[in-house]
């Protein structure tokens, strides 16, 4: 590696920092005035990159290249705030006063909407935008030649920085922006017009993330798959930034897109005599990074700690132990799960069904244990049972493991992702403990996507087929139901035990919990890495049902699955996500394969539950019960 | 321990913030079986100091000990494993449980019993629970929900979770606030006589002058980060430099 190829790949890594910049900037100032980290930033970013490739070739023939394309972006960047505005006014507004996790999940339906409705409007494949006129070639640096275009983009990031400065600083806009930041109340009570307010910092927000979009129309081609992968980029720059510091999202894009391209610029370096791809452990460079920021400052560069409450608003219900009546029902339903196999003589798909609900009902009930009794609402639950799943398949087709070590190696590999990444994120509370989970899924995934030789890359794993008796629809299926059932029992027995009472201790006062000499840090993390455990179990377990495995099972979508039939089932019962999961796989089988549009309707479901259950659904069924 | 010698030393504490001195080497004993106020005018570094003692905060120079061993800079969860019980000004207790379940909680993690996977909680520690819930007046309330208690029963249901550890010295940050006349006196008699009956030391913060002069042992008097008086509650209520800093010159200040 050479001086100028280093220079080369930093002016690469500042053009992408000002893209991320602008997304987590957006992020960060919405957060700061409405408390609702948007989870459908990234849909903006990307519907500002469509509309741009889509609007500059369109306006080109009309007022000339030059200024179809700066015009494209400006036409884009306006209707992406307008779009910001509209989705404010119709949605977020009632959403304001709802617990913290519907915020996130009506947010991330808005996502699956926006996702399949470009999808609609664009189709499939991804589409190039044009090149930026009079910005196409490139400069003579130190004998490199760098892209204008990077250079431009290099640039546009400071300069929008500058920008949002003055208009903060400068403008009575601004100034309500930080006065609402700091205190809420206070606007209000001076006779602001809140509304007015809100809807217009969404606006920007939601446009500065359009123009990041935009502006990246001559790097990159529009795709489907950016909007999650910005979101999780967005989110690790807001947590290594520090919530709310808009120049702490300028610094840390720079630190993690930089450190990206020094990975990149590295290429392949010779480490003790082996051959060593650096450019392949850019992903990896992020993740220590964060890691890094997290150890040596828990909130962030510029972030602030947030005073510890003393107790949570709302008091949580008890998980009530089951009555003479509720044993009976789950005897009863045990023995017709375990009888399945019998009526799969005259119903071939009913196993098949049947093993996909005892699955999802482990995968619900880890993250159940860690979302009820812990507090912790995690968005990236799907790491684990993507771990688990790729542990095992690797086990039984490269290293020819017998089944039953496979599945404990699928285990292990859970166990130890749950392990390393729950020492990080037990530390972060409430929005940032979603922000963080999900960041690290998105990592996971990143890793599994691009490991080729190890995970089979996009097209992941086959042959993945279990060994006698497992090998018989009925053996699996016993099996699956009995690993099921233990794991549910082993959650049961640990929710009643001290510990369970300690993790609910560290959710309902954390401040309390340390004064009595619980360490709620470590609970909460030992809660973390078993409930990553089971659902690695419950990974490994879908490997073999299905005999092959691919980078989906890791999604950010499959998290919020999961986090959809624990809300479906409620979150106050132990068998709430049990009864959650099942209704959920029956829905996507029967309705949901029908179409091609299934995640806006998956959003349309979450949107429906959100909307009409705002206190969540505990609070609905209460308020239902206090109604009589 | 020796007999007689004082339970905290705290010793030269100086915390600043900015500029502005928080506390200024501020020094202190309390004794097994004292009942020390803490008082000052608001911003006079009370909760500085308090939140020092109790490891909240790390102070920028002296010494806390707890029967003689240095515990500045503690994490709390540490302080309190070594025999600190401590109650909050709003009190915190967790919502979810019953209050037995949150004296057997504490009792759990007192025993070291947090991290049992397995055993049923239910009947864990539920005898010397209830014998705490009664000590505080709280045995009528033991299954209710905690979330559904009245205020003063919160304070009391802290108290005794307070008291699961077995602490050799009580840190109360104003034991009586949000509460009413009869109860306020109630609450401070029943902390005098655990005080008295179990030795334990207690310093405590409190705004309200009949529970300090009432029954405090003796007072320390913070203003501006430094401590101007030191004794028995008759002997401070006398001191010029406090009623001239502290009660504005008034004869005695009872808030409500």
């Amino acid at each position: 590696m050479s001086l100028d190829s280093l220079l080369f790949q930093a002016v690469n890594g500042l053009a992408s920092a000002s893209g991320l910049f602008l997304v987590a900037a957006g992020l960060s100032i919405i957060f700061g005035v409405t408390r609702i980290v948007n989870m459908a930033h990234g849909s903006f970013y990307m519907l500002g990159l469509y509309l741009a490739v889509t609007l500059a070739p369109a306006l080109s023939p009309w007022i000339g290249g030059a200024a179809g394309f700066w015009g494209g972006i400006l036409v884009a960047t306006l209707a992406v705030a307008l779009l910001g505005a509209l989705v404010e006014m119709v949605l977020l507004r009632r959403l304001y006063r709802a617990p913290e996790l519907y915020q996130l999940l009506a947010t991330f339906a808005l996502l699956l909407v926006i996702s399949d409705a470009v999808l609609f409007l664009w189709g499939p494949e991804d589409i190039l935008g044009p090149r930026a006129p009079g910005l196409s070639g490139a400069v003579d640096l130190l004998g490199r030649r760098l892209p204008q275009y990077d250079l431009f983009l290099a640039l546009a990031g400071p300069a929008v920085l500058l920008g949002l400065h003055l208009l903060l600083r400068r403008t009575r806009f601004g100034r309500l922006i930080r006065a609402a930041t700091q205190d809420r109340e206070m606007v209000a009570a001076l006779g602001i017009n809140e509304a007015l307010l809100f809807t217009a910092v969404f606006a920007l927000g939601a446009g500065v993330a359009g123009l990041g979009g935009a502006l990246q129309m001559a790097r990159e081609p529009a795709n489907l798959a950016i909007d999650l992968s910005v979101l999780g980029d967005a989110f690790v720059v807001v947590v290594v930034g520090g919530m709310g510091s808009i120049s702490g999202a300028y610094l840390a894009a720079v630190l993690v897109a930089e450190v990206k391209a020094l990975c990149t610029a590295l290429g392949v370096v010779d480490i003790a005599g082996y051959a060593f791809n650096m450019s392949r452990l850019t992903l990896v460079a992020e993740f220590l990074v964060m890691a890094l920021v997290l150890i040596l400052r828990p909130h962030g560069l510029f972030g602030r700690p947030q005073p510890p409450a003393t107790t949570r608003a709302r008091a949580e219900p008890a998980p009530a132990p089951l009555g003479r009546r509720g044993a009976v029902l789950v005897l009863v339903a045990v023995a017709l799960f375990a009888a399945v196999p019998l009526i799969g003589q005259f119903f071939a798909y009913a196993p098949v069904l049947a093993l996909d609900m005892v699955i999802a009902a482990l995968f619900a009930a880890s993250l159940h244990f860690i979302m009820g009794p812990g507090g912790m609402a995690s968005f990236g639950h799907a790491a684990y049972f993507g771990l688990g799943a790729y542990g095992a398949a690797f086990a039984a087709t490269r290293l020819g493991a017998p089944t039953p070590l496979a599945f404990a190696m699928g285990i292990g590999t859970a166990a130890m992702g749950a392990t390393l990444f729950g020492w990080f994120c037990v530390r972060l509370e409430g929005v940032y403990f979603a922000m963080l989970t999900l960041a690290f899924a998105q990592i996971v995934w990143s890793i599994v996507y691009q490991w080729e030789e190890v995970t089979g890359g996009s097209n992941g794993m086959f042959g993945v087929w279990p060994q006698a008796p497992f090998d018989e629809p009925a053996g699996l299926y016993l099996a699956a139901l009995a690993v099921t059932l233990a794991g549910l029992f082993l959650i049961r027995r640990v929710v009643f035990a001290p510990f369970g009472f300690a993790l609910r201790a560290g959710r309902d006062s954390s401040l309390r919990a340390e004064a009595s000499g619980i360490p709620v840090a470590r609970v909460r993390w030992l809660a973390f890495a078993l409930a990553g455990t089971l659902c690695g179990a419950a990974g490994a377990l879908f490997a073999f049902a299905k005999g092959s495995i691919s980078p989906e099972a890791i999604s950010v979508g499959r998290s919020i699955d999961g986090l959809v039939m624990v809300l479906l089932g409620g979150v106050q019962s132990l068998m709430g996500p049990v009864l959650g999961a099942g209704g959920f796989t029956l829905l996507q089988d029967m309705v949901m394969r029908e179409t091609d549009y299934w995640r806006a309707l998956l959003g349309a479901v979450i949107l429906a539950v959100v909307l009409l259950f705002p206190s969540g659904i505990a609070g609905g069924l209460r308020r239902a019960g206090n109604a009589r | 321990m020796n007999a007689g010698a004082p339970v905290l030393e705290v010793r030269d504490l100086t915390k600043s913030y900015g500029g502005v001195r928080a506390v200024d080497g501020v020094s202190f004993d309390v004794a097994a079986g004292e009942l020390l106020a803490l008082i000052g005018p608001n911003g006079a570094g009370k909760s500085t100091c308090f939140n020092i003692v109790n490891g909240q905060l790390r102070p920028d120079a002296g010494a806390v000990r707890l029967g003689g061993r240095v515990i500045t800079g503690l994490p709390p969860r540490r302080i309190a494993a070594l025999g600190v019980g401590r109650t909050f000004q709003v009190a915190a207790v967790f919502g979810s449980m019953t209050a037995a379940q949150n004296v057997q909680t504490a009792l759990a993690a007192a025993r070291g019993g947090t991290f049992d996977l397995w055993r049923p909680a239910r009947r864990l520690g539920r005898e010397q629970a209830l014998d705490l819930l009664a000590q505080t007046g709280m045995a009528a309330q033991a299954d209710r929900p905690a979330s559904t208690l009245a205020y003063g029963d919160v304070k009391r249901l802290e108290l005794a979770m307070a008291l699961a550890g077995e602490p050799r010295l009580l840190l109360m940050d104003e034991p009586t606030a949000g509460m009413a006349g009869t109860e306020r006196r109630e609450m401070i008699a029943l902390v005098q006589a655990l005080t008295r009956a179990r030795g334990l030391a207690v310093l405590f913060t409190e705004h309200s002058m009949d529970v300090v002069f009432g029954h405090a042992d003796r007072v320390i008097v913070l203003a501006r980060g430094r401590l101007i008086a030191n004794g028995g509650v008759d002997e401070v209520r006398r001191d010029p430099l406090v009623r001239e800093v502290y009660l504005g010159g008034a004869p005695t200040e009872a808030r409500p």
